[in-house]
C-alpha cells in the first residue's frame, strides 16, 4: 500500500521535478543532464516572441480576473437573496460550469462567438458612419470573455461561502444605523469578504494564466504563453521551454498558496 | 399635532404574511412617547415580526405603521428614527468599540464634526459604564460587555424609539438582573420610548410599564404588569404569565355555581371571572396563582381539597409544594417564610388541606373548538 502511494506520487511529480531539473541543464538536450547552468533562464527572458506571449498572458489574466471578481462577487451577493429552490438551481449551474471540460467550453465559446460575429459584423458595417467599419474578431477580447466567464463561477463559489458565514444581522445593524446599502457594502460587507475576494482573484488569475485549451480555441491570431509553449514544443523540447515552465510553475504555486492562506485565515477565526 | 404627539408608534390594522403563514394578524397598538413596552409571548407569536416591522426590516402586508406621526410603509430601515439592539448584538467584528459606537453618527447628514462624534461616543460609553474600553476589539470583550457596546451603539444616535430584541437572553442570570435595572434607569434618564421583545415573563413584568401579551400573531392582553398578572384576560395569559393552577369545572345556574370534577360545588363571584361578567353555563377552567393557595394541616372554612404533598422545593425566600389532590390533579402551592415556620415545614407524604379565597379564582369559559 505504501509502495503504491509512493508510486502514485512519483508518477505525478517526477515529470515536474524533471522539468525543473532540466531547466538548469547546461547543454541543449532535454534527456541528458550535462552540467548545471542558469543560462536558459536568461535566454528565455531575452526571447522577444516569448516575452510578447508572456505580456499577452499577463494582460488577459489580469483583465479576466478583475472582471471575474467584480461580477462573481456581485453574483454571490445576489444569490444570497434568492429563495431556497432558485439558489439550489444556481448552485448546481455554478458547479456544472466548473466541472465542464475545457475542450467543451472552448468549442462552445468559439462557436457562439463566431455566430455572434456573423450577425453583428454586417450590422456594424451598415451602421458605421465612416468608410471602414471595425470588424469584430477573435483576439484579446474573446479570450478575456471566455476566461472571465469560466473563472467567475470560481469566484462566485468562494465568495458565496464567505458571505454565508457572515450572517444577515450585521448587514441589518448597519442599515439600522442609517447606512445606505452602498455604504453598508463598502464599510461592513466588503472588509469582511475581502480575503475571499482576493483569493478568488488569485485563483482566477492563475487559471487564466495557465489555461491552454480554452485560449487555444478562441485566441484567433493572438499568442498566449501556454500557446507559445505548445507551439515551440513541436520544434523539440529545449531547456529554454523547461525554464519557462519552471517560472510559470513557481508563480502559479505562489499565487495558489497565497489564495489558500487568505481563505484559511478567515474560516478558522 | 395633538393627535400625533402623544403616540410614538402606532400599528393600524397591521397584518404580516409569509406566503400562506400569517405571522401577525390585524394588530392595533399605540405606544405613547417615553413608554417602556414589552412584547411578551412564546416563540412564533409574532412579537419579533412586530419589532422588525418597526425597525423597517419587514414591511406589513396590510395596514400601516406610524412612527412619530409619520407613516412608515415603504420607508427603508436606514431612513427611520429608530435604533435596535440585536439579539446577538450584531457588532461589526472588524471595528473596535469606538468605531462601532461611532458608526451611526458617521452616517448622519449633515455631517457631524469629528469632535462632536468623539464627544458623543464618550458620553454613550460612559452611560453604559464602558469608559476606557474605546480602543478594545470586539472579540476581546465578554458577552456582557458586548451587549453594552450594542446598547451604546444604539442610544448614541438619540433615536426616538429604541428596539430591544431579546437583549438579555444570552447573559447569565446575575448579569441579566443587573442589566434589567440598568436598562430601566437608562430609559428613565433618556426619555426614549423602549420596545422590548422577550419570551421571559419575569423580564417583561419587571422592566416594562406596559406589557403586551401576544400569541399566534394576535394581542391577547395589553396592560400594566400588575394588571396582567392579577387580572389575566384569558387562560392563555394566566398560563403564560406566572404560574397557574388549573381546575376543570362545569358552570351551572347561570354561572353562579361551579361543579368540580370530584363532584363538589363552589359558588362563583362575578368579579373573579375573566371578562368581568359571569360565565355562561358549560365547561370552564378555574385558574388560581400558587401563592394565593392556602395550605394547612387542618381543614379550614371555605372551599378546601384534601391532598397529599408529593414534592417540596425550597427556593430560599419561598418554598414550593406539589400537592396531589385525588380527582382534581396536581396543585402547586407557594408558601413564603411567614406561612409555615421553617422548622414546621410540611414534608412530602403528609396530608394537607388546600383552600383559596374566592376572589383569587379566575374563571374562564373553555373555548369549544
Amino acid at each position: 500500500m505504501r509502495a503504491l502511494v509512493t508510486a502514485v506520487y512519483l508518477f505525478l511529480y517526477a515529470p515536474i521535478a524533471l522539468v525543473v531539473l532540466f531547466s538548469f541543464n547546461a547543454g541543449r538536450s532535454a534527456v541528458q543532464f550535462t552540467g548545471f547552468s542558469a543560462d536558459w533562464y536568461g535566454k528565455a527572458l531575452s526571447n522577444v516572441l516569448l516575452m510578447d506571449a508572456l505580456k499577452n498572458s499577463l494582460l488577459i489574466a489580469a483583465t479576466s480576473a478583475i472582471l471575474a471578481v467584480v461580477f462573481g462577487t456581485m453574483a454571490a451577493m445576489g444569490l444570497e437573496r434568492l429563495g431556497a429552490r432558485m439558489r439550489a438551481l444556481f448552485d448546481g449551474l455554478l458547479a456544472a460550469a466548473i466541472v465542464v471540460p475545457g475542450v467543451v467550453i472552448g468549442i462552445a465559446t468559439l462557436v457562439a462567438l463566431v455566430q455572434l460575429f456573423d450577425v453583428l459584423n454586417p450590422l456594424l458595417a451598415g451602421l458605421w458612419p465612416g468608410q471602414e467599419a471595425p470588424k469584430l474578431q477573435l483576439g484579446y477580447g474573446s479570450i478575456i470573455a471566455a476566461h472571465g466567464l469560466f473563472t467567475m463561477a470560481l469566484v462566485t463559489m468562494i465568495v458565496k461561502a464567505r458571505i454565508a458565514s457572515l450572517g444577515r444581522d450585521i448587514v441589518e445593524a448597519s442599515s439600522d444605523l442609517y447606512a445606505s446599502p452602498l455604504t453598508t457594502f463598502r464599510e461592513i460587507v466588503l472588509p469582511q469578504i475581502l480575503p475571499a475576494v482576493l483569493a478568488g482573484f488569485l485563483l482566477a488569475f492563475t487559471f487564466s494564466f495557465d489555461d491552454f485549451i480554452i485560449a487555444f480555441f478562441v485566441a484567433g491570431s493572438k499568442t498566449t504563453l501556454p500557446i507559445y509553449i505548445f507551439a515551440s514544443i513541436r520544434r523539440g523540447v529545449t531547456p529554454e521551454i523547461n525554464a519557462v515552465a519552471t517560472m510559470v510553475l513557481g508563480a502559479s504555486l505562489l499565487m495558489i498558496l497565497i489564495a489558500r492562506f487568505l481563505m484559511r485565515e478567515k474560516t478558522t477565526r | 399635532m395633538a393627535l400625533t404627539s402623544s403616540n410614538d408608534i402606532e400599528f393600524r390594522s397591521v397584518t404580516k404574511k409569509y406566503g400562506a403563514l400569517t405571522a401577525v394578524s390585524d394588530i392595533n397598538l399605540s405606544i405613547s412617547k417615553g413608554a417602556f413596552l414589552a412584547l411578551l409571548g412564546p416563540s412564533g407569536c409574532g412579537k419579533t415580526t412586530c419589532l422588525r416591522m418597526i425597525g423597517g426590516f419587514e414591511q406589513p402586508s396590510e395596514g400601516t405603521i406610524h412612527i412619530a406621526g409619520r407613516e412608515m410603509n415603504g420607508v427603508a430601515a436606514y431612513h427611520r428614527p429608530v435604533n435596535m439592539v440585536f439579539q446577538h448584538y450584531a457588532l461589526f467584528p472588524h471595528f473596535n468599540v469606538e468605531q462601532n459606537v461611532a458608526y451611526g453618527l458617521r452616517q448622519m447628514r449633515p455631517r457631524l464634526s469629528r469632535a462632536e462624534i468623539s464627544r458623543r461616543v464618550g458620553e454613550a460609553l460612559a452611560m453604559v459604564r464602558l469608559d476606557g474600553f474605546a480602543g478594545r476589539r470586539i472579540h476581546e470583550m465578554s458577552g456582557g460587555q458586548q451587549q453594552r457596546v450594542a446598547l451604546a451603539r444604539a442610544i448614541v444616535n438619540r433615536p426616538s424609539v429604541l428596539l430591544l430584541d431579546e437583549p438579555l437572553a444570552a447573559l447569565d442570570k446575575k448579569l441579566r438582573t443587573a442589566m434589567q435595572i440598568e436598562l430601566q434607569t437608562l430609559q428613565r434618564e433618556l426619555g426614549i420610548t423602549f420596545v422590548l421583545v422577550t419570551h421571559d415573563q419575569e423580564e417583561a413584568l419587571s422592566m416594562a410599564d406596559t406589557v403586551c401579551v401576544m400569541s399566534a400573531g394576535r394581542i391577547r392582553q395589553l396592560g400594566a404588569p400588575q394588571e396582567i398578572y392579577d387580572r389575566p384576560a384569558d387562560l392563555f395569559v394566566a398560563d403564560f404569565v406566572g404560574k397557574t393552577n388549573r381546575i376543570e369545572a362545569v358552570a351551572e345556574a347561570g354561572g353562579t355555581v361551579l361543579r368540580l370534577a370530584d363532584g363538589s360545588a363552589m359558588s362563583s363571584s362575578a368579579h373573579s371571572t375573566g371578562g368581568g361578567a359571569g360565565v355562561p353555563n358549560g365547561k370552564v377552567t378555574i385558574a388560581i396563582r400558587p401563592e394565593k393557595m392556602r395550605m394547612s394541616r387542618a381543614a379550614a372554612p371555605g372551599p378546601a381539597f384534601k391532598g397529599r404533598v408529593t414534592h417540596r422545593i425550597f427556593l430560599g425566600s419561598v418554598t414550593e409544594y406539589a400537592v396531589a389532590v385525588p380527582g382534581l390533579g396536581d396543585f402547586l402551592v407557594t408558601e413564603d417564610r411567614n406561612g409555615l415556620a421553617t422548622d414546621n415545614m410540611v414534608s412530602p407524604g403528609e396530608e394537607v388541606f388546600l383552600g383559596f379565597p374566592p376572589e383569587a379564582a379566575h374563571v374562564f369559559p373553555v373555548q369549544q373548538p
